[in-house]
């Protein structure tokens, strides 16, 4: 197994807690993982993309050209990356904030309205959990448990308050990738 | 078997520098290895330690000139620009035969150039050490564990041959996270030796760190003494691994991240009906010259990638020995290459 | 009448200092400095855990000439690796030997920041206004319309700016425990010279911070002039632009 994901969204959107979550709950996995993160220089917001890839043996290049599979959590990211994920991948669209019709019909499409959702259930900062929620749901890469469990983990003691608004995120975003699969 | 942590390179270096041995770091900030200070900073005032902000990346290499000089084990990390300033101090410390490990991250160039990765501090890392006859002895991690290891292996090598020790990575391994096995922290060695200066100094000859030699004849004798020591760590310090197919058509030289890159671009190429064997080599300074020229005469091509415009190629070519046709592949200023591009560059040139 | 008979030296080499001979040019006030650190280092008893840091200038050789563990340091740069050395060994004494160029110029950085981190050790100034060991060249402190081989025609503002008066720079930062401007015109300067020099290595011993002794200083070779000629010179021009001060003294202050 070896499986590539690639995030994009902007700054504070999240997409590089939203790997780290998924590389620590692979990690406990027992997996194998490398995750590697590429931004724009600003401080505060600019572009943000991470890409991770997680195998059950030699991980080999943290550095994919055409990724299996995508979130892409703004309109800008969708414009800017859709076209490199590999024909048979999968993408993970916020529809919030871009539009879901695409030019690919080589791939796999997951639509969700993630910031919606996130405010619907007390904060739009947990955006980048529902996404991930329903990456882990279309994947399978690993448990949604393990996700759950790797938020103690991954986030500072501090934020542990946030914990079950992000969990109940993780778990609408993936009921949502189940609906649309079937 | 110790639990794995997913952490950065950055981290790694740091925390592999303290696990083997380090207690002294001065250093000045630049992106893209930062972590490393600030995590020095918070570490080493809690075992005794010392962590200075130097003024400038000058003034490190200085104060890791003086701390080795009194035998402790120093450190210094930095990226390219900043490493472009230790020259000076790098050749005195050759000079005056002074271990000490130094890491940099490189991003990319010339000038201010961008933080983005890059491997164009190749010639920089294993030609450099500023003016004189000297070099570093140089290391190239491709992973979080080898950055982890090699750091803390780095300071028992450089105290074995006198000489900096330079860890060569990039952005995307500064960055990067990945499991890592963190072994306990080792203590440094508590016998100092005998050529430190400092401490008491009542029923011994004193010590002079020097690298003033006005006599030439004096001066070559100093040069051929530390050229001794870099053929000793030819035959007790080449690194390298072997990945791929037993029968290549071509051989893949890389190194580093592009080394990683290349894990992968060969599994595309086997399954593409090419078959590869990926040569990476860990020490750049030494280089792993005969396994190199060994395999060039069995295969048709050689293909160097590397995120520079041509100048780990040199070594390699030298290894090949116009054996068989070298060719290069990779991208410059900050740009990287993927799987994909290199497997369809080592289809074109089968 | 007792016949007076001498037993003992009432004057000899320190111990500090090595039996060598020293290559500084006739009338140059170097070795009458290395002198008074040697002596302070002995009546202080610091010589077997003291390091001398040699700079470049025309004291690049202090190495040779110092009777203690030494290190030579690149041009300007003393005063990191003394720091680098007395953080790794708190109870070493430790001093940086160095000039107007390797201090004042090409490592002014290097000795402010020193300061600025209260770093605990001793900075021996010598400021003779040039160039020394290059041929006399314009120095930071070479005074207005002093002509070198790099200012034929005297110092001007437009060709070399203004000269830099280290001490009163320094006197402006709080890491600072001890900062004087001495000189080595006469018997009594020589005297008060060595009073100072004692006092910032009891200050560095106290552990209370950066130390620092300007020693205005003269050379003959440079200067173009006979050597009793430079040490006038030095109390009749030199000294109007770097008057003799006791700018900070902390081991006083706490008395």
């Amino acid at each position: 197994m070896r499986q590539e994901v690639f995030m994009a969204g902007m700054g504070g959107q999240g997409v590089l807690l939203a790997g780290q979550i998924l590389a620590q709950a692979a990690l406990e996995a027992g997996l194998e993982l490398s995750w590697f993160p590429l931004y724009s220089p600003e401080v505060r917001g600019g572009w943000v993309t991470c890409t991770l890839v997680i195998a059950d043996g030699e991980v080999g290049s943290p550095v994919v050209g055409r990724p299996q599979k995508m979130i892409l959590m703004d309109g800008i990211a969708v414009d800017n990356y859709l076209d490199r994920i590999h024909s048979g991948g999968l993408a993970i669209i916020n529809t919030s904030l871009a539009s879901g019709e695409v030019n690919r019909d080589d791939i796999e499409l997951v639509t969700i309205p993630a910031t919606d959702i996130a405010a619907q259930l007390g904060s739009e900062q947990a955006t980048n959990m529902v996404l991930l929620g329903a990456y882990v749901q279309a994947s399978g890469v690993v448990e949604l448990q393990a996700v759950e469990q790797a938020l103690h983990r991954v986030l500072p003691e501090r934020h542990h308050d946030y914990i079950p608004t992000n969990v109940a995120a993780l778990q609408r975003g993936a009921q949502l990738a189940e609906e649309q699969l079937q | 078997m110790p639990e794995r942590q997913l952490i950065t390179g950055n981290e790694a270096a740091a925390e592999g520098a303290i696990a083997g041995g380090c207690r002294y770091f001065f250093g000045y900030p630049i992106t893209p290895q930062n972590r490393i200070p600030e995590y020095m900073s918070e570490h080493l005032p809690l075992i005794d330690g010392v962590y200075i902000q130097a003024e400038s990346e000058v003034a490190a290499i200085n104060m890791v000139y003086g701390a080795a000089a009194t035998g402790a084990w120093a450190m210094t990390t930095s990226s390219s620009p900043g490493i472009s300033l230790m020259q000076e101090g790098l050749s005195y410390m050759i000079g005056a035969e002074l271990p000490c490990v130094l890491v940099d991250m490189v991003r990319g160039g010339p000038g201010l150039g961008n933080i983005a990765p890059a491997q164009s501090d190749y010639w920089l890392a294993t030609r450099g050490a500023g003016h004189g006859d000297g070099r570093c002895l140089t290391f190239a991690p491709f992973s979080v564990q080898e950055i982890y290891d090699l750091v803390g292996q780095a300071f028992p090598i450089a105290q074995k041959y006198r000489n900096p020790v330079m860890i060569l990575a990039d952005a995307v391994l500064a960055s990067m996270r990945e499991p890592c096995a963190l072994r306990d922290r080792l203590d440094p060695p508590e016998q100092k030796p005998s050529w430190a200066v400092g401490g008491d100094q009542k029923g011994r000859q004193r010590n002079i760190v020097n690298s003033l030699w006005t006599d030439p004849p004096v001066m070559e004798e100093v040069n051929l003494r530390i050229q001794q020591r870099y053929r000793d760590a030819a035959q007790n310090e080449t690194r390298w691994t072997e990945h791929g197919a037993d029968d290549p058509e071509i051989l893949v030289c890389a190194y580093g991240i592009s080394a990683r890159i290349c894990q992968t671009a060969i599994e595309h190429a086997a399954e593409a009906g090419i078959a590869c064997r990926l040569i990476r080599p860990i020490s750049l300074f030494p280089f792993p010259t005969e396994v190199i020229a060994d395999w060039a005469q069995r295969v048709k091509k050689v293909l160097v990638v590397e995120l520079s415009l041509g100048q780990f190629i040199e070594d390699v070519r030298l290894a090949v020995e116009g054996a068989c046709p070298v060719e290069r592949f990779g991208r410059t200023g900050g740009m990287l290459v993927t799987p994909e591009e290199v497997a369809e560059r080592i289809i074109e040139i089968a | 009448m007792a016949e007076t008979r001498l037993t003992e030296p009432i004057y000899k080499r320190p111990e500090s200092l090595t039996e060598v001979q020293m290559h500084y040019c006739p009338g140059c006030t170097h070795g009458i400095a290395h002198r008074l650190v040697a002596e302070v280092l002995d009546e202080l008893d610091l010589k077997d855990r003291t390091v001398a840091i040699a700079t470049v200038g025309c004291s690049v050789y202090a190495y040779e000439y110092f009777n203690t563990d030494a290190v030579q340091a690149s041009h300007g740069r003393g005063p990191a690796v003394a720091t680098g050395i007395k953080r790794c060994q708190p109870d070493t004494i430790v001093f940086t030997y160095q000039g107007d160029g390797d201090l004042a110029s090409i490592g002014l950085a290097e000795v402010m920041h020193a300061a600025a981190r209260a770093e605990n050790f001793t900075v021996v100034f010598i400021n003779n206004a040039v160039f020394g060991m290059t041929r006399g060249q314009m120095a930071p402190t070479t005074l207005m319309g002093q002509k070198t081989t790099t200012t034929p025609l005297g110092r001007s503002v437009e060709q070399g700016g203004y000269p830099l008066n280290i001490c009163e720079l320094l006197a402006q930062i709080p890491g600072v425990a001890y900062l004087a401007r001495e000189t080595l015109t006469s018997p009594k300067r020589i005297r008060q010279a060595k009073r100072v020099l004692k006092k910032a290595f009891q200050v560095q011993a106290a552990g209370l911070g950066f130390s620092l002794v300007e020693l205005v200083s003269s050379c003959p070779t440079w200067w173009y002039m006979e050597p009793l000629e430079a040490l006038q010179w030095i109390e009749d021009v030199m000294l109007e632009q770097y008057p003799l001060k006791v700018f900070v003294d902390k081991l006083e202050d706490g008395r």
